[in-house]
C-alpha cells in the first residue's frame, strides 16, 4: 500500500452534510469485479450537474483533498466509495465527523479521513472558495492541514496514523499473531463445540423454484404516464 | 460492575487486546458473502498466494445484483452475468459453499442465513453488506465491513477492532395495534439522527421489543446503520430459542441444552452502564414515513412536510430544503397528501414471512388504486417464497394486481432491473431513501408494510386505518 506522509494538493470544497455512499458511487458500478479504475464513477450522479464542484475548470480531475460536511460515508458499506475516491486523485477527506465503516475503509486504501471541527471545515471551505483552485498542505507528521497562512490541527488516531504513515498491509500485520489466533480456536472448540459449522451444509428440504415473470403489459395510465415519465 | 450483552459477547471473541492505541483483535464465527463485494477479496488473496482459514465459516448467496424474474433465462446484463459467474468460479476454486440463484436456499444474506438457523445467539458474524447488523436480533454482535476486511476475514478467520461504545435504547410499554417493527426503528432513526449510534453498538430494551418475533426484532436491529451504528442487539429470549429449534443448522440434542445454556447469560447485567441511553415512548407510536432523503428524515403519517424556514440549525435547515426539492415536495403538505407512483414490499429489512402476511392481510379483498403503476412485492429469500405460496399470500398478491417476483435485494438498491424512473416516487418497505438510491432521480418514502399496502389501495400515503 502506499504510504502517506505529506500531501500538498488541490483542496475542493464539498459544502454538503450526510454524503452518503451511494452519492460517492451509484450501486450501478458495483457491478464491476475489479478494484481500480473508478474515478468515472465518483459521485456520478452529481458530475452530470454543471455546476457541481468537481465540474469546475479549477478542481476538475486536479482535487486531491476533499473537504465535506458532517457524517461523510453514511450508508452501504460499499468499499468501491473509497476506491472511487483514490482513483480520481482525492488521498485525504477532511470532514468534522465520518460514518464507522467508510472510516475504517479508508485507511486500507492509503486514503486519510480526517476529522476536525465543524469550524475549521466553516473556514477551510471559505479560504477554499475565496481562491478555487488553491492548493493546501496536509501533514501526518504533525497531523495540520495547512492552507495559505492559516495551519489547523485534525485528529487521527494513532494507530491509523502509523498504518498511513508505513502503508502496513493489514493481513500481514494481523498473521504476526499466529499463536494468538491457534490459541484461541483451540479454546473454542472446547468451550463452544455447539458453534455452527456452514460445512457439511445441511438444508430445509429440496424443493423447485418456479421462476416469475414480468405480468403482460396492462392499461396503466397514471400520472408518470402523464409527464411523459414513462 | 457488571458488563452489557455486547461487551459479552466482544469478551468472549478476544483473540489479543490492543492496546497503546491498537486495536483488539476480534475472532469472527461466521463470515456472509454475497457477488457485490466478494471479488476484489478472493482477488486479493488469490495475488498473495492465501486460502480461506474456515472455509466451514464461510457461506455465500447471490442476491444483489440477480434479477427477480426470469431466473431460468440467461441474464441480458453481461456485467451482471460476469460478476454471478465471478462468485461461482470463486467459490468453486475456494471452497466455499454457495446457494446461487435458483436454489432453493438462496435469498438476501441477511435472510438466508437465520433461516438455515446459521444465526445464532453470541456469534459475531460479519459480511460485506453494512445491513449486517440485521442478526444482531438474535443476540449476535454482526456488522457490516468492507472489501479489505473480507479479504482479511477469510485469510486470518479475524478483524482488527476498537471496541464500541454501549447505547441502550428502551423501548418502553406497550406498542399500540397499528404501528410495527419498522415504525419503531423509524421512530428512533428521527429521534436520533442518522449519526446519532455513530461509534455505538446499540441494545434494544424493553417491553415493545420483548413482544417482537424474531422477524420483527430483525427488522428493527436491520436498520441500527441507519443510525450510523454498526451493530444493534437484543438479547436471546425463549423467542429466539423457539425460532432456532430444529433449523438444519440449529445445534441437536445435548450440544442444544449446552448451548442454550450458554445462549442464556447472553444479557445485560442489571448494574452494567451504558454510554449512552436512549428512551422511547412505544404507546405513543404509530405509522412512521420518511419524507426526505436520509433515513432520519421521518415523521408520523399523520404529520405535514417540514417548512425548512422553521429549522434553526443551518446544517439541518439546508438539508431539509435540499431534499424537499429533490423530493418534488412542498413544505407544509400533508405527507398523506403524496401520491406515489410504485409500491415496493420487500428487501432484507421487510422481506420475511411475517412483513409478507402483513401485507397481504391488508390487501386482501382490494385491488391497487388506479394510479399506482406496480406494486413489486418481492420474498427476501427463496424458502420465504416457498412458504408464503404454501399459505395462499402469492395469490392474495395476484388477485390486488401486484407482482409476484423471485427472492433479492430487488428494488432496495437500483443495481439490479429493478429500478425506478427519474422522478418516479415509490412508498418502499426497505430501508434508505437516498437521492438515487432506488435508480437515477428515484424518490422514495420509507414504510412498513402496513404503510404500504395501504397506500396501494389508496394512491396516497396512507396508514390501514385510513381504509
Amino acid at each position: 500500500m502506499e504510504k502517506l506522509t505529506t500531501l500538498t494538493g488541490v483542496g475542493v470544497p464539498l459544502r454538503r452534510s450526510n454524503v452518503d455512499t451511494d452519492q460517492i458511487i451509484p450501486a450501478v458500478f458495483l457491478k464491476r469485479v475489479t478494484k481500480s479504475g473508478f474515478e468515472d464513477a465518483l459521485f456520478y450522479a452529481w458530475r452530470r450537474d454543471p455546476n457541481f464542484v468537481l465540474n469546475k475548470p479549477e478542481y476538475a480531475g486536479k482535487g486531491q483533498i476533499l473537504v465535506a460536511g458532517p457524517e461523510f460515508g453514511i450508508g452501504s458499506s460499499r468499499e468501491h466509495a473509497v476506491w472511487a475516491l483514490h482513483d480520481y486523485g482525492f488521498r485525504v477527506v477532511i470532514a468534522p465527523s465520518f460514518a464507522d465503516i467508510f472510516y475504517g475503509n479508508t485507511a486500507k486504501n492509503g486514503v486519510l479521513a480526517a476529522i476536525m471541527p465543524q469550524e475549521s471545515v466553516e473556514l477551510l471551505w471559505k479560504l477554499l472558495e475565496e481562491e478555487p483552485g488553491r492548493e493546501m498542505t496536509v501533514s501526518l507528521e504533525t497531523c495540520t492541514v495547512t492552507c495559505g497562512d492559516v495551519t489547523l490541527p485534525f485528529e487521527v488516531n494513532d494507530y491509523t496514523r502509523w498504518r498511513l504513515m508505513n502503508g502496513y498491509d493489514d493481513i500481514d500485520l494481523t498473521l504476526q499473531h499466529e499463536d494468538d489466533i491457534a490459541a484461541y480456536e483451540k479454546m473454542r472448540a472446547e468451550k463452544f463445540p455447539f458453534k455452527p459449522k456452514t460445512i457439511p451444509a445441511k438444508h430445509w428440504p429440496e424443493e423447485q423454484i418456479q421462476s416469475a415473470r414480468e405480468p403482460e403489459e396492462d392499461n396503466w395510465a397514471g400520472p408518470l404516464a402523464d409527464r411523459g415519465v414513462i | 460492575m457488571g458488563t452489557t450483552l455486547a461487551e459479552k459477547v466482544w469478551a468472549d471473541h478476544l483473540v489479543r487486546k490492543g492496546g497503546d492505541g491498537a486495536p483488539d483483535l476480534l475472532y469472527i464465527d461466521l463470515m456472509l458473502m454475497h457477488e457485490v463485494t466478494s471479488p476484489q477479496a478472493f482477488e486479493g488473496l488469490r495475488l498473495a498466494g492465501r486460502k480461506p482459514r474456515h472455509v466451514d465459516q464461510l457461506i455465500a448467496t447471490e442476491d444483489h445484483n440477480t434479477p427477480t424474474v426470469d431466473i431460468d433465462r440467461p441474464n441480458p446484463d453481461k456485467t451482471s452475468a460476469l460478476q454471478l459467474s465471478t462468485l461461482e468460479k470463486n467459490c468453486k476454486e475456494f471452497g466455499v459453499r454457495l446457494h446461487p440463484l435458483g436454489d432453493a436456499d438462496q435469498g438476501i444474506v441477511h435472510a438466508f442465513a437465520p433461516i438455515l438457523g446459521l444465526t445464532q445467539p453470541g456469534m459475531t458474524i460479519v459480511c460485506g453488506d453494512s445491513h449486517t447488523s440485521t442478526h444482531g436480533a438474535f443476540g449476535a454482535l454482526a456488522f457490516g465491513i468492507g472489501t479489505s476486511e473480507v479479504e482479511h476475514v477469510m485469510a486470518t478467520q479475524t478483524l482488527s477492532l476498537k471496541p464500541f461504545k454501549t447505547m441502550a435504547i428502551n423501548v418502553n410499554g406497550k406498542l399500540p395495534a397499528d404501528a410495527t417493527a419498522k415504525d419503531i426503528i423509524l421512530a428512533i432513526i428521527a429521534k436520533i439522527g442518522t449519526g446519532g449510534g455513530q461509534g455505538y453498538v446499540i441494545e434494544y430494551r424493553g417491553e415493545a421489543i420483548r413482544d417482537l418475533t424474531m422477524d420483527e426484532r430483525m427488522t428493527v436491529c436491520n436498520m441500527s446503520i441507519e443510525a450510523g451504528a454498526r451493530a444493534g442487539m437484543i438479547a436471546p429470549d425463549e423467542t429466539t430459542f423457539e425460532y432456532l429449534k430444529g433449523r438444519p443448522h440449529a445445534p441437536e440434542g445435548e450440544m442444544w441444552d449446552k448451548a442454550v445454556a450458554y445462549w442464556k447469560t447472553l444479557k445485560t447485567d442489571d448494574d452494567a452502564v451504558f454510554d449512552k441511553v436512549v428512551d422511547i415512548d412505544a404507546t405513543k407510536l404509530g405509522p412512521y414515513v420518511t419524507w426526505g432523503t436520509n433515513p432520519g428524515q421521518g415523521l408520523p403519517i399523520t404529520a405535514d412536510v417540514p417548512d425548512p424556514a422553521k429549522i434553526a440549525d443551518a446544517t439541518e435547515r439546508s438539508a431539509a430544503e435540499r431534499a424537499i426539492k429533490y423530493m418534488g415536495l412542498k413544505p407544509g403538505m400533508p405527507i398523506k397528501d403524496i401520491a406515489v407512483d410504485t409500491v415496493f414490499i420487500g428487501s432484507c429489512t421487510n422481506g420475511r414471512i411475517d412483513d409478507l402476511r402483513q401485507a397481504a392481510a391488508i390487501m386482501k379483498g382490494h385491488h391497487k388504486a388506479k394510479n399506482i403503476h406496480r406494486v413489486l412485492v418481492v420474498p427476501a429469500s427463496s424458502r420465504v417464497r416457498l412458504e408464503a405460496e404454501k399459505e395462499g399470500l402469492d395469490k392474495v398478491f395476484k388477485d390486488f394486481g401486484a407482482e409476484w417476483r423471485n427472492a433479492g435485494c430487488s428494488m432496495c438498491l437500483g443495481m439490479n432491473p429493478d429500478k425506478l424512473v427519474p422522478d418516479e416516487r415509490s412508498i418502499s418497505t426497505s430501508n434508505r431513501n437516498f437521492e438515487g438510491r432506488q435508480g437515477k432521480g428515484s424518490r422514495t418514502h420509507l414504510a412498513s408494510p402496513a404503510v404500504a399496502a395501504a397506500t396501494a389501495i389508496r394512491g396516497t400515503i396512507s396508514s390501514p386505518a385510513d381504509l
